[in-house]
């Protein structure tokens, strides 16, 4: 069965080590949902969190591709995990619709962080779901251009 | 301290890393490389090929012969770009090897210099690992790094680019040992729980079949399988890369298994209650279809590689590791079985399923009978390298291995074009050998330049083509799945063999029947113990390898006959 999966991968930061690990996705036939990477406390270590969809077996296969790649140095399906995004969103067609923005903001705790005549940026993190509805309710007022990070996670202990 | 150029610090470390052969072509980027082993020239033997292709085959051919590190030097651009058959080769069938390639200087990297290509990208999805060396201080451990992936765990390619400047800078260099910046992630090895579950599983069983696959090395691996074969009392097939990992001259042995191998395995494997695999992954050519395979077993699976469990087909149990040191410490743990009724099936379906080949009135040469007279005169211990196609099969089927990786073929990647690099590599590495390759007419033409590296050189190896006239294996395809339309698969080119040996300098013999087989076949032999040579042996165009389990069909369900009726 179909499934999305949360994969934390820490990499040595080395040439290359984003296309080795994004390639090995593609020439294997994996799907990647969303793939965020950044350095870790460690300036010599990058951890990744890959969104993957796939059946038990394609993931199993995955976590052991991945660990043949000689800069993985660890591979974790993450199961009971922190899972966070972070999204920028321009949205508004007129300045009738700054108030309602401002209240789905609200709602939503996010931020207001640049105004414009017509439009509004604001900022927000949560889970997943979370920043999907925050887009649904913004939609009707015109999303003019969106950025989102794709998920980071970290597993609790 | 004394500082060394990055070309010499190259040159010591191949010699740290015991290496003496290297094969490869010089060029722009490599110059500073080449001026180094113009040096290095008494310790390092650097065998000058025709292209890099073939420097990169004879690479691999070298280290499947010696079980050594097979090096070749290329320079940037197409000369990188041209070993990427050979790497990807040597990917697919685990052969340690260590590519070096130069590339221009490195303010010139990233700006479509001349003859500049990104190696690194091109070659990430078939080596286990690259690198490209921007600092001179890092070359030598970078070069370490390289061999010790190679040969980690499943062995493998590794690349190592290193721009021009990078060969022309100094840094100070001591010999030290390899220290991998990542080793634990790679060291996945089994339980003992888990061999305890592999003996039960083999205690249990009462058709057991054991199966071999190119994770089998060395006389070690070779006596381990040999004792647990006896100790479980099973059949044994070897796959096209296992071929030798257990003595074919031993009643055990079924012979190959998988699209052309013999029905007695195909038998075996419908009717086993346990298949153990040992060093293999299990390809597309050798299951057939998945669902079908092994259909009244367990499967146990036992390979260095975690990745390969599970992979191609699903098993019941695995154990991870080392197989012959799996192998040895299953040995001590399994008491004697007996399975005489099982093993009697086996023998009856041996006397039951022959395969005899049959030649034409025209040309009554077969390819069973030419290979069974180079075993027989050759005594079954000749290193045999291969093209690919119909004259591969014939090769793997025919010849009686008796030693591990003693056929040298690429079964992964299927190349044409491979067999004439790789027994030039062979016959460096094994010169008290008789090494032979054996083409097709149609994989001869791919890389025939390296006729001259035989001649030049003066490496004993006998190119031994069987010629057909056709691309047969293609051509069989068509017989059977495309309606008999040969397209473009009739080759009839006008190759004059002995000309062409001529021309390069060496003796060619031509066989063209059945009756002067034997006697050209030892004057060629007798030949090639100063000198190659070369051996056209010409047969019919509709000898078909058989048996052949058509593609994605079940392997226990072989094709025996082919009817030619034009």
């Amino acid at each position: 069965m179909t499934q999305q999966n949360v994969l934390s991968v820490l990499v040595v930061n080395s040439i290359g080590v984003l296309g080795r690990v994004a390639g090995l996705f593609s020439r294997r036939g994996y799907n990647i949902k969303s793939l965020n990477v950044a350095e870790t406390e460690n300036p010599e270590i990058s951890r990744m969190t890959i969104v993957a969809e796939g059946d038990e077996s394609a993931v199993e296969q995955v976590v052991k591709q991945l660990l043949k790649l000689y800069d993985v140095s660890e591979v974790k399906i993450l199961r009971d995990a922190v899972c966070r995004e972070h999204i920028i969103v321009q949205a508004g067609n007129s300045s009738a619709s700054r108030q309602p923005i401002i209240e789905i903001a609200n709602l939503f705790r996010a931020k207001v962080v640049n105004v414009g005549e017509s439009s509004l940026m604001l900022e927000l993190t949560g889970e997943p779901e979370k920043i999907n509805s925050f887009i649904g309710l913004l939609r009707p007022y015109r999303i003019k251009k969106l950025v989102r990070t794709g998920i980071s996670a970290l597993e609790r202990d | 301290m004394e500082k060394l150029t990055g070309a010499d610090i190259i040159c010591e470390c191949l010699i740290e890393q015991g290496v003496d052969v290297v094969f490869g072509y010089p060029g722009g980027a490599v110059l500073n490389i080449y001026d180094s082993l113009y040096n290095y020239s008494d310790r390092i033997h650097h065998v000058l090929t025709a292209h890099e292709q073939g420097a990169s085959h004879a690479a691999d051919g070298y280290a499947r012969a010696t079980g050594k590190t097979g090096v070749v030097i290329a320079t940037s651009g197409p000369g990188a770009t041209n070993l990427v058959t050979g790497i990807a080769t040597a990917y697919m069938d685990s052969v340690p090897m260590v590519a070096i390639t130069g590339n221009v200087a490195c303010a010139l990297l990233g700006l479509d210099s001349f003859q500049e290509v990104d190696i690194t990208g091109i070659t990430t999805p078939i080596t286990k690992h690259n690198f490209i060396v921007k600092d001179v201080n890092k070359l030598a451990d970078t070069i370490r790094e390289a061999f010790y992936i190679a040969n980690d765990g499943r062995k493998g390619p590794v690349l190592v680019d290193v721009p021009k400047d990078i060969t022309a800078q100094k840094a100070e260099f001591v010999n030290k040992p390899i220290k991998p910046h990542n080793p634990a992630a790679h060291c996945t090895l089994h339980q003992d729980s888990c061999l305890e579950k592999a003996a039960e599983l083999i205690r249990e069983s009462k058709r057991p079949f054991l199966y071999s696959g190119g994770g089998v090395y060395g006389e070690e691996g070779k006596a381990a399988l040999a004792r647990l074969a006896e100790l479980i009392d099973s059949p044994v097939a070897s796959s096209l890369m296992g071929q030798g990992s257990f003595d074919q001259h031993d009643p055990r042995y079924m012979g190959m298994l998988g699209m052309h191998g013999t029905k007695t395995a195909a038998e075996a494997l419908k009717n086993c209650d346990l298949f153990i695999g040992v060093g293999t992954r299990f390809s597309d050519r050798v299951i057939g279809n998945p669902k079908t395979f092994a259909p009244n077993a367990k499967v146990l699976h036992i390979d260095i590689d975690p990745a390969e469990i599970n992979k191609n087909i699903k098993v019941f149990h695995q154990v991870i590791g080392d197989s012959t040191d799996i192998m040895i410490k299953l040995a001590k743990i399994i008491p004697q079985q007996s399975h005489p009724d099982w093993m009697n099936n086996i023998a009856e379906w041996k006397k039951t399923y022959i395969c005899e080949q049959k030649g034409t009135v025209q040309l009554d040469l077969t390819p069973q009978y030419l290979m069974e007279t180079l075993d027989r005169l050759t005594d079954s211990e000749a290193v045999i390298c291969t093209e690919v196609g119909q004259a591969q099969m014939w090769a793997a089927q025919y010849y009686s291995y008796k030693h591990p990786h003693q056929l040298i073929t690429s079964g992964g990647l299927g190349t044409m074009g491979y067999g004439l690099g790789a027994s030039i590599g062979a016959k460096c590495g094994q010169p008290d050998k008789t090494v032979v390759n054996i083409a097709g007419d149609g994989s001869f033409h791919m890389n025939l330049n390296e006729l001259v590296t035989l001649s030049k050189h003066n490496i004993p190896v006998i190119e031994l083509v069987i010629n057909n006239n056709v691309l047969g294996m293609v051509r069989q395809w068509q017989r059977l799945f495309y309606d008999k339309r040969f397209s473009q698969t009739t080759l009839d080119r006008p190759t004059d063999y002995a000309k062409l040996g001529e021309a390069f300098g060496i003796k060619t013999f031509i066989i063209d029947k059945k009756a002067d087989c034997e006697d050209i076949l030892k004057q060629a032999l007798e030949a090639a113990k100063t000198a190659p040579v070369l051996i056209e042996a010409r047969i019919d165009k509709d000898i078909n390898v058989l048996p052949m389990v058509p593609a994605g069909k079940s392997v226990t369900e072989p094709i025996l006959e082919i009817e030619i009726d034009d």
